[in-house]
């Protein structure tokens, strides 16, 4: 004989009741990076196809609107890549600790990602 | 688990592909592999605050033809992902939903993601050569 309430016997198993915010931060994340990376890819064939020296780089990562817009790139960037691939995660891995164990790498992955791009864009455009 | 023996429901490769098909998969393609430009950028951003001679690693990497290669298959996936994303929004706020618009849309994509491909290499060849 189970003593478990009913409700103690659901809870856990439903909705994790986050599955509105992941699909709206998607979208609004989506919206940024519209602007934000067409910015990004032109900016990147100046500096890497176009041959920029690195002082003519930090020059140009130095004027705020550079390096403002590359901060919210990375960030906007990886929160939507963190809540792409994590679907894709869902979908496709059923095994439970693997699946786990992905979430879990691509969660850290992207948080690390994210300060270590972002701690080098603040160095960078503060003098290096 | 007890569900493993149990019939499936018909997957992908039953369906014969359609453009709607086709381009939602690339969609989501495009997505995963554009996760290794992301850490590209890290790499990048890294080697610049460590210095002009750590920099210099990520300039000869960019540069090499693997480089060239890798950067002409990340822009692509960038603006089809782009393009298709934008694709998705309009489908968010309920609008292209007919059969008739959804291939449209999605004939569209394919253009204006080759298109701007296009523009912005021709963009990076315009600094290349006034450098």
């Amino acid at each position: 004989m189970r003593i478990q309430t009913p409700l103690a016997r659901v809870r856990h198993l439903g909705s994790a009741k986050e599955g509105a915010d992941h699909w709206w931060w998607q979208r609004l994340t989506a919206l940024m990076l519209v602007p934000l990376s067409l910015w990004f890819v032109a900016s990147i064939w100046w500096i890497i196809v176009g041959g920029a020296s690195y002082e003519a780089f930090q020059d140009w990562l130095s004027g705020p609107v550079a390096a403002i817009l590359m901060l919210l790139f990375i960030g906007m960037m990886f929160y939507h890549l963190k809540l792409g691939l994590q679907v894709v995660i869902e979908d496709y891995v059923h095994n439970k600790l693997f699946k786990w164990t992905f979430l879990v790498v691509l969660n850290l992955g992207c948080l690390i990602g994210a300060v270590a791009a972002l701690y080098s864009t603040v160095a960078v455009a503060l003098g290096g | 688990m007890a569900l493993r023996d149990r019939p499936l429901s018909p997957h992908l490769q039953v369906y014969r592909p359609q453009l709607t098909s086709v381009l939602s998969i690339f969609h989501r393609l495009t997505g995963v592999f554009l996760a290794s430009g992301a850490a590209m950028l890290v790499c990048w951003l890294l080697t610049a605050a460590a210095g002009p001679e750590y920099y210099a690693w990520s300039e000869w990497f960019l540069t090499s033809w693997l480089g060239y290669a890798l950067l002409a298959a990340w822009s692509y996936c960038l603006f089809y992902h782009l393009c298709n994303g934008i694709r998705h929004l309009f489908w968010d706020i309920g609008i292209g939903f007919s059969l008739k618009a959804t291939y449209a849309s999605g004939v569209l994509t394919v253009l204006a993601s080759l298109g701007l491909t296009g523009l912005s290499w021709g963009l990076g060849l315009l600094f290349y050569f006034t450098r």
